[in-house]
């Protein structure tokens, strides 16, 4: 169901991917944006909450209205 | 059109009788070959001079008309195409950039579809296939892109999500109506919307935003629920009360008679008491059967039925006016029969080879 590819097609994607850039979190307690980095304790800055959730794509989602 | 003379006494013929635990007659008898030595055949004549429809009721939302007349699998037809093959507008396809509500993607998705919109279907064509390309022919497009945020104006001690926040509700009325192609002037006299702009279509709170667009499309009932353009279509016979005027009911019980029955159904002079049907009122009459519970009171009145008087009921809920509705079922049971029509002779100038069926006029 989840197809990807815009009504009002987007431009075309690159062939190499785009530069690693660090990925951010979210805290599922306060909501702060968080850095995950290798061999470092999975924690909050700002709160000490120890479960992240990863952000929803930037990417088109189509749905059927059903 | 119920009261005709003849029908003044129990008719099984015209009329379906209502006991305690059974109804009777429930089948019409007048077709061909029924009843020896009477000429039942269809007759065009005969039909437009029984046939009758007279509104009733009418209002913004919805229609009360009766059809008299006609057999009950053609008001049955009727009914059918109102609720499933009227086409409408309703949205078909979404697409999500951003949705961080409480609502899943698929779940909004299904409400979106939900809403009615007031666009008159036959000023946009049908996708023939779901793959076909969208163009401004056949799709409407809405865009809703909306984000709560605190109200800084707020006063300090209010508790209400709509004045401590700003866009805390999304509403049918949020949807952007974006014209593509010839669409803005097409639309022009009306523009695409819901029909009814304050349903709330979800809750937000401070930080949640979304953003989509959809693409509306014309569909039928049969093929989803969302796009059938009636909330309801019914219909019930008649409610015919046979009085006996050589056994009336007598003036002591006539208050209690009348208590029996639906709200304004019996009229009771207030001077002689004289029982009588009221003509208007008794359309109104639930058939709860009450009065056949009183072993005094039932034996001077039988319940019954018109079987050909249709009241039908049709709650428009979308582009149409209500009093458009039957016409346009109307005219999709003529397309239907047309095709049948036109399909029933290609059949016949095929001819039979094997001269397998003979449909001999006796």
């Amino acid at each position: 169901m989840n197809q990807q590819g815009p009504p009002n097609s987007a431009a075309p994607a690159p062939l190499l991917p785009p530069p690693r850039q660090e990925m951010e979190y979210l805290c599922a307690d306060c909501g702060a944006k968080n850095e995950i980095k290798p061999r470092e304790p999975i924690r909050c800055r700002e709160c000490g909450h120890r479960i992240m959730y990863k952000k929803r794509t930037k990417r088109m989602v189509q749905f059927e209205a059903r | 059109m119920a009261p005709t003379p003849e029908s003044k006494k129990y008719n099984p013929r015209l009329h379906v009788g209502l006991l305690e635990e059974r109804v009777t007659n429930v089948s019409s008898t007048d077709f061909p070959g029924h009843y020896p030595d009477e000429d039942h055949s269809w007759d065009l004549t005969k039909f437009k001079k029984r046939l009758q429809v007279k509104i009733q009721k009418l209002s913004a939302r919805s229609i009360e008309f009766d059809l008299v007349g006609v057999d009950a699998s053609i008001a049955n037809a009727l009914r059918r195409i109102l609720i499933a093959e009227v086409p409408t507008i309703a949205i078909e396809y979404v697409y999500v950039w951003n949705n961080t509500s409480v609502m899943v993607d698929e779940v909004f998705s299904h409400r979106l579809g939900m809403i009615p919109l007031n666009v008159d279907p036959a000023l946009l064509e049908m996708k023939e296939n779901s793959s076909d390309q969208a163009t401004d022919r056949n799709t409407i497009v809405f865009k809703l892109q909306i984000e709560c945020t605190r109200n800084n104006s707020a006063p300090r001690d209010s508790t209400d999500s709509a004045v401590l926040y700003i866009n805390s509700e999304v509403l049918a009325a949020h949807l952007q109506w974006v014209p593509q192609g010839e669409q803005a002037e097409v639309f022009a006299a009306r523009p695409p919307a819901p029909t009814i702009p304050e349903i709330v279509l979800i809750k937000l709170r401070p930080g949640q935003a979304i953003e989509m667009e959809m693409h509306a499309v014309k569909g039928l009932g049969k093929e989803h629920a969302k796009f059938s353009p009636v909330a309801t279509a019914s219909y019930r016979l008649l409610p015919h009360i046979i009085l006996d005027d050589a056994n009336p009911v007598p003036s002591h019980l006539a208050d209690r008679f009348r208590d029996c029955f639906s709200p304004r159904v019996i009229n009771v002079d207030p001077r002689t008491k004289k029982v009588s049907v009221d003509k208007r009122g008794v359309r109104g009459e639930t058939m709860s059967r009450e009065v056949l519970r009183h072993p005094d009171l039932a034996k001077f009145v039988k319940l019954a039925r018109v079987r050909d008087h249709f009241i039908f009921n049709v709650e428009s809920e979308g582009p149409y006016e209500p009093q458009r509705l039957p016409l346009e079922a109307i005219r999709v049971m003529r397309e239907k029969i047309s095709v049948l029509k036109s399909a029933a002779e290609a059949l016949r100038a095929l001819g039979d080879p094997e001269g397998d069926i003979q449909m001999a006029d006796t």
